[in-house]
């Protein structure tokens, strides 16, 4: 049992890493991280929000969807746009600093691909509740790894001299690059 | 015209806060393949255009999936534009995207079975594909049918065209085959990395590269010209 979540947790985390490996949430990738702060601050709330589509998604799964399988994909979006919203009103109300912080990226949450994804697929490995909260937190966490990296990366490029054509987003994305290849070295980690 | 003249016309035409400016058909449809280019250009979609992408045939599909869930749902907003409240418009836009996106999704599955399969569960998540919601929330929401329909077909062409792009590039240099059918010969020896993930974040940052290349080469002229 144990061995077993261990490995989910793990492999969702540096083996199939969301966003370096199965390329999700690129937007927010890409487009947030140019501060650490702001970097980890989204991949927290991420997380967060990832945990909890995961307890909802068991819900509907047990409950609803066994008889209807048709409505997964609307049942599921439908979830994930009012728990956001639900979350957003919540740090609104007992958070107040942070609400600020997030700014815009909270509600854009809910276009963010690895959400939805983590619903499809915990759908389709028949994951149980205990097996989804530890995949939606090695997916979360494998987020927050990408985008503090990545935005600790940018931020030294700021101050560094590139060339004009590499200036927007053709740098970025080379070093994006890197990155995918040094987390494919995790690959071979379940094999030997 | 005579002010009398104007206001009727304003009158016949409601104008709605922040509508695209009113131009010709094909024009609508052409910006998205060329100046407005969604993955190119504004930068939207890169997920499946990088996901999906390490074969033609999958950006094929994809592409295909994409225009109809596109031009429809463009076409479904844009005639309920009157009847959709602003407050929910939002939620009201991504149910319409989901339907779309489930009937697609259910095609896909009874008719090319293999093809779903290798798409995966980046079919369903076409929902999430911010081109769509945003020539839902940018232009369909705000214009007449005939326009929402040409700008989301050329939006979906110019997307297609990008993911063919990049896929047919991956393919070739990452396998040495293209559709199955093989290029380089049996001597080739195939550059793996190209079809897995670092290749397609590699592609498309080779592209920007190139884009950027060019941007500045333009911009080096028209100084030139001008001094």
């Amino acid at each position: 049992m144990i061995a077993n979540l261990s490995w989910i947790f793990f492999s969702t985390l540096l083996i199939n890493n969301f966003t370096l490996a199965m390329f999700l949430g690129l937007c927010s990738f890409f487009g947030v991280t140019t501060k650490m702060d702001t970097g980890w601050r989204l991949g927290a709330a991420n997380t967060f929000v990832l945990v909890m589509t995961a307890v909802a998604v068991w819900v509907l799964n047990t409950f609803v969807l066994a008889q209807a399988p048709y409505l997964r994909t609307i049942a599921f979006i439908v979830v994930i746009a009012s728990l956001v919203q639900i979350v957003e009103m919540a740090i609104k109300k007992f958070l107040p600093v942070l609400f600020r912080e997030l700014g815009i990226y909270l509600p854009l949450i809910t276009t963010n691909c690895a959400i939805l994804y983590l619903a499809l697929t915990q759908t389709t490995r028949g994951y149980g509740l205990i097996e989804g909260i530890v995949y939606a937190l090695g997916g979360g966490l494998g987020l927050t790894l990408a985008l503090t990296l990545m935005a600790s990366i940018r931020e030294r490029l700021d101050v560094a001299d590139v060339p004009a054509m590499a200036k927007k987003m053709g740098l970025v994305l080379i070093i994006a690059s890197c990155m995918s290849m040094a987390f494919m070295g995790f690959a071979g980690m379940g094999s030997g | 015209m005579t002010t009398e003249a104007l206001t009727t016309a304003a009158a016949a035409e409601p104008i709605v806060p922040g509508a695209p400016p009113p131009q010709p058909l094909w024009l609508d449809f052409w910006r998205g393949i060329a100046d407005d280019n969604p993955v190119m250009i504004q930068m939207l979609g890169l997920c499946p255009a990088m996901a999906i992408s390490n074969q033609l045939a999958n950006g094929l599909g994809m592409g295909a999936a994409t225009i109809f869930v596109l031009v429809c749902s463009s076409l479904l907003i844009s005639m309920l534009r009157s009847v959709i409240p602003n407050e929910v418009r939002l939620a009201t836009y991504i149910l319409i995207i989901a339907t779309f996106v489930t009937i697609s999704d259910l095609v896909m599955q009874a008719y090319f079975p293999l093809l779903s399969k290798t798409l995966g569960p980046f079919v369903p998540l076409i929902v999430v594909n911010c081109i769509i919601l945003g020539r839902a929330e940018a232009f369909a929401g705000k214009v007449k049918p005939a326009r929402a329909a040409a700008d989301a077909f050329g939006m979906g062409i110019g997307f297609t065209l990008a993911l063919c792009t990049i896929s047919a590039f991956r393919e070739v240099v990452g396998s040495g085959m293209l559709l199955g059918y093989s290029i380089f010969g049996p001597n080739y020896e195939p550059w793996v990395f190209m079809i897995m993930p670092p290749g397609g974040f590699l592609t498309m940052g080779l592209m920007f590269l190139v884009m950027g290349w060019w941007g500045e080469r333009k911009k080096a002229k028209r100084a030139e010209v001008h001094a």
